[in-house]
């Protein structure tokens, strides 16, 4: 056993695992309160690297300054694809849903790819990000520890949002229900849009700090496969489970990497044990860690 | 609950079940279908290699959507891994006829029932989960075969994919194109036929009311877990033999054909054709295989007055597929075969439609 090896990897996929759980909060905001299951995060995520990173290189913004643009234009984007993909799809059955955000997944994908191009591009070192600095003999990356930060940032802003501001119970009461919820005199459309802005800001910034992290291409679309069995895990509509799943994810995944390394010898188990996990997850309980049991009235 | 495509226009009525029940509705129906497959076995020798290609991969594709379609049109769950199912059977085939010496005519029919096999074990969270969970259970079989593809040195080649003959009946090579044509047209029909008929069937009939409202097919006494892992059989048999035809057509099997966007692909051609719908599934694939290729040329058209646009010609195929299922969403959620009732009822009632 190589316990230091082990212990590095179990960070990593903590730190990994956060990532994916702010995607995943992201994914769970959009079908918690539109009922749709946003394929194209994963693209959301890698526009907003691109985006980013074209305003800091291309226009030679400040970083501060491009952060901020890039949050606007996500908002921009999520609430234009909302109103012009999305709205005329309520009440369609749930195929036509899924197929239209894998339609966007597919079409965003290429566009970037012709837009961006098919390298991997390095954000210029802002922050000092690839020193190394050792926690109690560990050695870790300083763009590991502003990742792990602002994940943890993110998660208290949701927190904050859901629980103390007026859109955010606005929201509660749209996803619990939107009868209600209009009656009462909450405009359904406003919140639906909103729901799309905030996901797409916050996969922004998530894609910014992968992209910062490793380097920004067209394959970091990949976490927004990887939110799946994170989500499944924590309950589809479950934030606190989107978390809990993602970090779980994030941690299986290293070990699995770990296992495979040391004893099993198949490799690239790494990329695929979550799905198998999910496979897992769905034949002995569907509805996750903390999701809720779908009751159907007849 | 949910929309029922391709409802019967008003007006057309049955006088008796046996007439309900009919393979062709009507005596124009029958002989339209048997005059365009003579006409393509007529027509298709004096064809041009390129026309003869697409014909050939138009039926391949028409063939595994018509699968797709007994799943996500008649049943009303929805897999996101047919594209890999394809592949298994592709790999299958060719595994068949190099490993064992088994000759094609075999082979491939083999493969489709060993990809039937596969369904149903990837079918089995079917049983118990639906809609969205469904996809998503599907979408991890994408990966799980895709990685097994890549790694089972033994059945499919790994990572250096495996060779697929073409086929021989009895000694008889079918070496060219348009020999290999006749045998897809062949095998199209037969599916055709065959998921016409088991869609006028008891079994049919009992994956409609498994789709249309699933409580009340159970309290009728149709077995639902019993029909939905079928129904993953029966649409990974079509996959199957589409796939072995897709490989001993390319004479070579390789894991990158058949990633998770073929499965989408899929899924665009019975969205575009209409689910539910058999010809649909036809008219479906035709479009999504000619719709990329027609925008390649468009595009290599326009960089001609915009140089700009050069450089997006190999994207613009895959930005297409994505903006048509978009667009068939959004304007036409019944797909063409919809439209194409439209366009004749308004000539059947000319001077009133409209």
């Amino acid at each position: 056993m190589k316990w230091d090896l082990l212990f590095q990897l179990l960070v990593n996929g903590l730190i990994v695992g956060m990532l994916y759980g702010v995607v995943a909060m992201c994914f769970v905001l959009i079908y918690k309160s539109t009922q749709v299951v946003n394929f194209a995060q994963g693209e959301f995520l890698v526009l907003g690297a691109w985006v980013c990173l074209a305003l800091v290189t291309q226009m030679q913004l400040p970083f501060f300054l491009a952060f901020i643009f890039t949050l606007v234009f996500m908002a921009i984007f999520g609430i234009v694809v909302q109103t012009v993909i999305l709205r005329p799809l309520i009440g369609e059955p749930i195929i036509s849903v899924i197929m239209v955000t894998i339609g966007l997944s597919i079409f965003m994908q290429s566009l970037m790819n012709w837009i961006f191009g098919n390298d991997a591009k390095r954000f210029p070192d802002v922050f000092g990000t690839s020193d190394v600095v050792s926690i109690m003999g560990l050695n870790v990356e300083v763009a590991y520890l502003l990742s792990l930060v602002l994940s943890l940032v993110i998660m208290a802003v949701f927190f904050w949002f859901f629980r103390f501001t007026r859109h955010g119970l606005a929201m509660r009461a749209t996803a619990f229900d939107q009868q209600i919820a209009q009656s009462l005199g909450i405009s359904v459309k406003q919140t639906f849009a909103m729901a799309w802005a905030i996901s797409a800001m916050v996969s922004g910034v998530a894609g910014i700090v992968i992209g910062i992290v490793n380097s920004v291409s067209n394959s970091l679309a990949f976490v927004g496969i990887k939110v799946f069995p994170a989500v499944i895990l924590g309950g589809l509509d479950s934030i606190v489970g989107a978390v809990v799943g993602g970090i779980i994810i994030g941690v299986l995944e290293n070990m699995a990497e770990y296992a495979d390394g040391q004893w099993l010898k198949i490799g690239n188990l790494y990329t695929i044990a979550p799905f198998y996990v999910l496979i897992i997850i769905l034949m002995i309980k569907p509805y996750g860690l903390f999701g809720t049991k779908d009751i159907e009235r007849i | 609950m949910g929309h029922v495509p391709n409802p019967r226009p008003a007006g057309d009525f049955r006088t008796s079940y046996i007439d309900d029940n009919r393979l062709f509705k009507t005596h124009f129906e029958k002989y339209a279908a048997i005059g365009v497959v003579l006409l393509l076995i007529a027509v298709a020798p004096f064809l041009g290699a390129y026309w003869i290609t697409q014909l050939i991969l138009i039926g391949i594709y028409a063939i595994a959507a018509i699968g797709l379609n007994i799943l996500v049109g008649t049943t009303g769950q929805i897999s996101l891994g047919h594209g890999a199912f394809f592949g298994f059977g592709a790999f299958a085939s060719a595994w068949l006829a190099t490993s064992f010496n088994v000759p094609t005519l075999v082979s491939m029919p083999a493969a489709a029932l060993m990809t039937t096999a596969v369904g149903m074990i990837f079918g089995v969270p079917a049983a118990r989960i639906k809609g969205l969970y469904l996809a998503i259970a599907t979408l991890a079989s994408q990966f799980i075969l895709e990685d097994f593809f890549a790694r089972a040195d033994w059945f499919s080649g790994g990572v250096y994919g495996a060779l697929a003959d073409r086929p021989d009946i009895f000694g008889y090579m079918l070496d060219t194109d348009l020999k290999y044509f006749y045998l897809v047209l062949f095998w199209l029909v037969i599916s055709v036929i065959g998921v016409s008929n088991l869609l006028r069937s008891r079994d049919g009939r009992a994956l409609v009311a498994v789709r249309d409202h699933y409580l009340s097919a159970e309290v009728m006494g149709v077995n639902l877990t019993k029909y939905r892992i079928l129904s993953f059989g029966i649409s990974s048999f079509f996959a199957g033999l589409a796939g072995a035809l897709f490989g001993h057509y390319l004479e070579y099997v390789s894991v990158e054909g058949f990633t998770i966007l073929l499965s989408i692909q899929f899924l665009a051609m019975i969205i575009i054709g209409g689910l539910g719908s058999v010809y649909g599934s036809i008219l479906g694939a035709a479009f999504i295989l000619l719709l990329p290729q027609f925008m390649e040329s468009a595009t290599s058209i326009m960089a001609v007055a915009f140089p700009a646009m050069e450089s997006g010609k190999a994207y613009v195929k895959q930005m297409s597929i994505g903006a048509a299922i978009i667009l068939f969403l959004i304007f036409e959620p019944e797909g063409l075969v919809h439209r194409w009732q439209q366009i004749r009822a308004s000539w059947k009632l000319f001077p009133f439609s409209r």
